[in-house]
C-alpha cells in the first residue's frame, strides 16, 4: 500500500490552493470562462492575498456568475447588467484598501454596460477588469454581442453585419493606463496579466477571449477556440516576479524589459519578433487598429504607464477607510449647527 | 400734497391691511432679480414678520419670465397664494398679464413706459421712471440690469414702510465682502425710495410693522435642510447627477461638506462623485452602502425612473442606500420647474416584482432636516433603500423655521457583525432571520475573519446567501423582506402627525408640502363651522394609525397634488375596509397648493 504522507502545498500565507476557489463551476463543460477562473484563483494563491481584502464584482451572464467559482471567502456583489463598474467605484470609495476584481463578458461591458465601462476608465478605479470575451450572449442563448467581428458567423448561420467594438481599442483611447489582451487558452500569458494587473495602481483592463463552446466555437466563429489558437500572435513573452521574492537576473539583456510595478513586483517582457514597445499608447493603439484592419489576434501588455493618477488619489480622503470612520468623525460637532443655524437668521 | 408719511399714517389707522399681503415680482431670469428679492424677504423677516419666498421659474436660463412671490402673514400662514395683493411689474413680456392677475384694489408698481394703467383701472397705479432713476446710479450698461432692480426695492420698502436699517443689513449681508457692490445697491435702494418719497402719494391700504414672530428663526430652503440633515446623519459617500429640482440638494451639501468635514491636514472625510447619469449614481450608493457607508444619492422623476431595476436589486439583496426624491411634474420632462406629489406611488413600489419601500416625507424645512437623519439610521437599521420624498416647492423655495436641533440620538448603524462578534458566534449566515425581527446581520467587506465573505446577488437565494431557485427558499425570503417592512412601520417609522378636533365629523388626510395649505384650510373651515380632525402622513409604509383615524370619521379628505389620487390608492389599498369613506381632493396643476382651492374644494363637496 502507498504511504499517504500529505505534501500539501501553501502559499506565504499557508493557505491551500483550495482556500482560493469557489463552490463548483456551473458554466458548460470546456467553457472559457472556466479556464480563466481557475487562472484567477492561482493568481490571488501565488500572490499570496488574503481573501478577506477581496471584493468579487460582476454584472450579469455566464461570465458574471463566475466569481461565485473562485475566492469562496471574499465579498462579493454579483450587480445588475451592464452596472457593476458603478457597484465598484462605490464599493472603493467606501473602503480604498480592499482590492477589486471585476468579471463580465462583452454583452456587460461592450453593449448593456458600455457607457459604465467608459466612465471607470476616466476615473481610473482601480480594480483588476476582466472580460470574458466570447463575442456572444452566453446566457441569453448565443445572440451576437458588440464585440462580435464584422462578417463572423452564428450557429444558425446568421452573419454579423456591424463593426466589432473593440474593448483594448476603446480602453487606450479612453485612457486607460494598462491594457491588455490574452487568451483563455493560453493560460501562462494570462496568469502572468492577471498577476500584473493586480499589482498595477489603477484600473487593469484584460480582454480576455474565452470561447463560448456551445454557441460560438463553430466552423465560421472568429472566437472559436480553433480560430484563436490559429491566429494567436504573442506580442512578447511575459514573465512575473512577486515582490516577495528574490529577484534573479535570469534574462539576457537587451532582449527583455524589466518593470517594477506599483508593489514592487517585476514584469519581465521578454522580445519576439515585432520588438513591441508597450509604453507608448500611440503605438498601442496605431497596433490595435491596424490588427483589427488585418484580423490578427495580438495577445500580451498592449499598454502600461504607471504615471496615472487613480480614484484614490484623486477623492483625497482620510487615511482611514470612509467605512470606518466612527460618529465622532462623521457627525459634525453641536457648535457647527448652532454656527450654521446663526448664519440663517 | 400730504407727505408719503403723513399719509402712511392716516392710513395705518385707517383702513390699512398690515402684516398680511402677498408681494409680487415679475421679472425675467437671469436679470439678477433673484438678491434684490432676496433683500425685500430677508428686511421683512427682520422685522420681525412672518415670510415664506416662493420663486416660480421656467425651464431656462436667461430671458424667460419668472415671478418671485413674498407672501407676509402675521399668523404664520406661509402657503402659496393664487391672488395677488402687491405687484412689482418689471416684465414688460407678461405685464398684461400680470396686472390682471391682481386683486380689485391692489398694488401695481411699474415702470412708467408700460402704461398699465390703461389695462387696469381698479388697481392703485405707481408708475416709476425706472430707466432715468437707474441712470442716476451708475452709467455703465451691465449694471443697470442689476441694479434696476435695487430701485424697486427701494420704492416698494418706501411704500410698505419696511425699515430702512433693515434693508441696509440684508444687503450688507447679500453682498457680504464685496464692498463696491454694497455701496452701488444701497445707492439704487436709496434712490429708489428717496423717489417714492418726494414724487409720490400713498393712496394704497398696504403697510408693514414690526412684529416679534421671527425670533430665533431661521429662513432656509428645504434641499440646503436636507443636505445638513445629510451631513448631521453622517453621509459619507455622496453620488449624484444633476437635475432640476434635485440638484440644490446635493450642491448645498458638497459646500457644506467641504466647510465642515474636512480634517486638520486637509482630508475628506467624504466623497462626492459627480456620476455620470443616475443608473451610476444609484449604483455607486449602492456600492458604497454594501461597503459600509452611509451614501446616498438625490434625484427626480426621471432619475427615479432610471433606478428602479437597481434599487429593486438593493432591496432584494438588503443593502442600505439614500435616496431623495424632490418630485417635479411629471411624466417624462413634464414641467421640470413646476412642484408635485407625483412619484409617491412609483418611488414606494419602485422595480420590478414585489417592491416595497420605506420612504419618509417631510412636510417642513425642520423635518426636511430630521426626517434625512431619520432616514439614513433606517436604511442601515433595516438594511434597505430608504427614499425622502420632498418636492420643489419644499426643496427650492424658501421658509421660515425654528432653528434646527442637534441629533438627540446616536448614529444607528444597525446589525454588523465585527471580528470579534464573528469569533463568539462561530457562524455566520447573511440572510437568517436570528432575531425574528426579520433583520438579518451583516459584515462589511474587508472584515479579517473567515466566514465574514458572502456572495451578493440579486438571483435567489438561500439565508447563507448561496444560489437557489427552490420554491419555498425564495418563499421565505420573501417573507422575510415583508416582516423587516412590518418591524419597521409598527415600531420604527416616523409616526403620522394627527390633529384631533372633538367636534369634527370630518377628517382630512396629508402629506407633505400641502401641510402649510391645509393647515391655513382648517381654519378657514373652523371659521365657517366645519370641524374637521387632520392626520398628516410621515412615513410610508403606513400603520394602523391611518386605519383607525379614518374609521373615526364619516368622511375623509386626501389632499395630494397629483393626478391619480396616488395616496389615497395606497391608503385605500392597505385598509380596505375603510376604503369607501376616502375622498380626493387634488391639487396637480404644478403650482404649490392654494389654501383657498382646498376650502373651495372641501366646502362644495361638504354641501
Ligand atoms: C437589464 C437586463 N437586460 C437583459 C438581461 C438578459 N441577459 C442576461 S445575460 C445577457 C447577456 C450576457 O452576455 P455577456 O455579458 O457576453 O455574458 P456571457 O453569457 O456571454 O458570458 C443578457 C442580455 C438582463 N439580465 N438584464
Ligand atoms: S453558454 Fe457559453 S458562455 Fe455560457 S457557460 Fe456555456 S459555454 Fe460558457
Ligand atoms: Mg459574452
Amino acid at each position: 500500500m502507498a504511504s499517504t504522507t500529505n505534501t500539501v502545498n501553501t502559499n506565504k500565507l499557508g493557505l491551500t490552493l483550495n482556500d482560493y476557489k469557489g463552490s463548483p463551476s456551473t458554466m458548460c463543460d470546456g467553457c472559457g470562462h472556466d479556464a480563466i477562473s481557475s487562472q484567477i484563483i492561482k493568481a490571488y494563491y501565488d500572490l499570496g492575498i488574503e481573501p478577506h481584502t477581496v471584493v468579487k464584482l460582476s454584472g450579469i451572464g455566464c461570465s458574471s456568475k463566475t466569481p461565485a467559482y473562485f475566492l469562496g471567502k471574499a465579498h462579493a456583489i454579483n450587480a445588475v447588467h451592464g452596472r457593476m463598474p458603478s457597484v465598484a467605484t462605490g464599493v472603493n470609495t467606501a473602503n480604498k484598501y480592499l482590492r477589486l476584481i471585476g468579471v463580465s463578458g462583452d454583452g456587460d461591458s461592450a453593449s448593456i454596460g458600455l457607457g459604465q465601462l467608459c466612465h471607470l476608465i476616466r476615473r481610473n478605479v482601480p480594480m483588476v477588469y476582466i472580460v470574458e470575451n466570447n463575442g456572444v450572449y452566453g446566457l441569453t442563448k448565443g445572440q451576437f454581442s458588440a464585440t462580435a467581428d464584422l462578417g463572423s458567423k452564428l450557429k444558425n448561420g446568421v452573419i454579423n453585419d456591424l463593426p466589432a467594438i473593440d474593448i483594448c481599442g476603446l480602453a487606450l483611447e479612453l485612457g486607460c493606463g494598462f491594457v491588455a489582451r490574452s487568451f483563455a487558452g493560453d493560460p501562462k500569458q494570462l496568469s502572468v496579466l492577471i498577476k500584473a494587473a493586480m499589482s498595477y495602481k489603477g484600473l487593469a483592463i484584460l480582454d480576455v477571449i474565452s470561447p463560448c463552446v456551445t454557441f460560438n466555437n463553430h466552423e465560421g466563429s472568429t472566437k472559436s477556440y480553433k480560430k484563436a489558437k490559429e491566429s494567436e500572435i504573442p506580442l512578447h513573452e511575459l514573465g512575473f516576479v512577486p515582490y516577495f521574492e528574490q529577484i534573479t537576473v535570469d534574462y539576457e539583456p537587451g532582449s527583455t524589459v524589466d518593470v517594477e510595478m506599483h508593489d514592487g513586483s517585476h514584469l519581465r517582457l521578454k522580445k519576439l519578433d515585432r520588438n513591441y514597445d508597450p509604453f507608448s499608447r500611440q503605438n498601442a493603439l496605431n497596433t490595435v487598429l491596424s490588427a483589427k484592419e488585418k484580423g490578427e489576434f495580438l495577445t500580451g501588455l498592449l499598454y502600461l504607464d504607471e504615471s496615472h493618477k487613480d480614484f484614490t488619489t484623486i477623492m483625497n480622503t482620510v487615511d482611514k477607510p470612509l467605512s470606518a470612520l466612527t460618529e465622532a468623525e462623521l457627525r459634525p460637532s453641536p457648535d457647527v449647527l448652532e454656527s450654521i443655524m446663526a448664519g440663517l437668521k | 400734497m400730504k407727505t408719503l408719511l403723513a399719509e402712511q399714517n392716516e392710513i395705518l389707522h385707517s383702513h390699512s391691511t398690515v402684516n398680511d399681503f402677498s408681494i409680487e415680482v415679475a421679472t425675467v431670469n437671469g436679470s439678477g432679480s433673484q438678491s434684490s428679492n432676496t433683500v425685500l424677504m430677508r428686511s421683512l423677516f427682520h422685522m420681525g414678520i412672518p415670510v415664506s419666498g416662493k420663486n416660480l421659474f421656467p425651464s431656462n436660463i436667461s430671458g424667460l419670465p419668472t415671478w418671485f412671490t413674498i407672501r407676509l402673514n402675521e399668523k404664520g400662514y406661509l402657503a402659496f397664494k393664487t391672488k395677488k395683493e402687491f405687484l412689482v411689474a418689471m416684465n414688460p413680456q407678461t405685464a398684461i398679464e400680470d396686472v390682471k392677475g391682481l386683486i380689485k384694489d391692489g398694488v401695481c408698481i411699474s415702470p412708467a413706459e408700460l402704461n398699465l394703467k390703461a389695462i387696469r383701472s381698479d388697481v392703485i397705479h405707481y408708475e416709476i421712471p425706472f430707466n432715468d432713476l437707474v441712470a442716476k446710479v451708475t452709467d455703465n450698461f451691465k449694471l443697470k440690469k442689476l441694479v434696476i432692480n435695487m430701485i424697486y426695492v427701494g420704492v416698494v420698502s418706501e411704500i410698505l414702510g419696511i425699515d430702512e436699517t433693515e434693508i441696509e443689513k440684508s444687503i450688507k449681508a447679500q453682498f457680504e465682502g464685496k464692498a463696491k457692490a454694497i455701496e452701488l445697491n444701497l445707492k439704487a435702494v436709496q434712490i429708489g425710495s428717496s423717489y417714492a418719497k418726494e414724487k409720490l402719494t400713498k393712496i394704497d391700504p398696504y403697510k408693514v410693522k414690526r412684529m416679534n414672530k421671527t425670533h430665533d428663526k431661521i429662513i432656509i430652503d428645504g434641499n440646503s435642510a436636507c443636505a445638513l440633515g445629510a451631513m448631521f446623519a453622517g453621509v459619507s459617500v455622496v453620488t449624484w447627477y444633476p437635475i432640476t429640482p434635485s440638484t440644490s440638494v446635493c450642491e448645498s451639501l458638497i459646500d457644506y461638506l467641504k466647510e465642515y468635514r474636512m480634517t486638520d491636514d486637509n482630508k475628506a472625510t467624504f466623497s462626492v462623485i459627480q456620476a455620470e447619469d443616475e443608473l451610476a449614481a444609484i449604483g455607486m450608493a449602492i456600492g458604497a452602502g454594501f461597503g459600509g457607508c452611509r451614501s446616498m444619492t438625490s434625484t427626480s422623476g426621471p432619475g427615479i425612473s432610471l433606478m428602479a431595476e437597481f434599487i429593486g436589486f438593493a432591496y432584494f439583496t438588503e443593502i442600505p442606500v439614500v435616496i431623495f426624491d424632490i418630485q417635479r411634474v411629471g411624466p417624462s420632462t413634464g414641467m421640470p420647474t413646476r412642484t408635485s406629489q407625483g412619484d409617491i406611488l412609483s418611488a414606494y413600489y419602485l422595480s420590478h416584482g414585489d417592491t416595497k419601500h420605506i420612504c419618509v416625507i417631510p412636510a417642513s424645512v425642520e423635518e426636511c432636516y430630521s426626517l434625512t437623519i431619520e432616514a439614513f439610521d433606517l436604511a442601515e437599521q433595516f438594511q434597505t433603500p430608504v427614499f425622502v420624498l420632498s418636492d420643489l416647492d419644499l426643496g427650492m423655495n424658501n421658509w421660515m423655521s425654528d432653528a434646527f436641533k442637534y441629533p438627540s440620538k446616536p448614529l444607528n448603524r444597525g446589525k454588523v457583525l465585527d471580528k470579534e462578534q464573528l469569533d463568539k458566534l462561530g457562524q455566520f449566515m447573511r440572510y437568517k432571520d436570528v432575531d425574528g425581527d426579520g433583520i438579518p446581520y451583516r459584515t462589511l467587506p474587508g472584515t479579517n475573519h473567515s466566514l465574514a465573505g458572502y456572495f451578493v446577488r440579486g438571483s435567489g437565494h438561500t439565508e447563507a446567501a448561496t444560489y437557489t431557485e427552490k420554491p419555498q427558499d425564495y418563499v421565505n425570503l420573501m417573507e422575510r423582506l415583508n416582516k423587516k417592512l412590518e418591524t419597521a412601520k409598527a415600531k420604527f417609522l416616523p409616526k403620522p402627525e394627527i390633529n384631533l378636533n372633538k367636534e369634527a365629523k370630518i377628517g382630512i388626510i396629508g402629506y407633505g408640502s400641502t401641510d402649510f395649505a391645509i393647515k391655513e384650510t382648517i381654519d378657514a373651515l373652523k371659521e365657517n363651522k366645519v370641524n374637521t380632525s387632520y392626520l398628516r402622513i410621515r412615513s410610508l409604509p403606513l400603520n394602523s394609525d391611518v386605519g383607525d383615524f379614518v374609521a373615526k370619521y364619516d368622511k375623509v379628505y386626501v389632499i395630494e397634488q397629483n393626478r391619480d389620487s396616488q395616496m389615497l390608492r395606497i391608503i385605500a389599498s392597505e385598509f380596505p375596509k375603510i376604503a369607501h369613506k376616502l375622498t380626493s381632493i387634488r391639487h396637480f396643476d404644478g403650482l404649490p397648493v392654494d389654501a383657498l382651492n382646498i376650502y373651495n374644494q372641501i366646502i362644495a363637496n361638504c354641501k
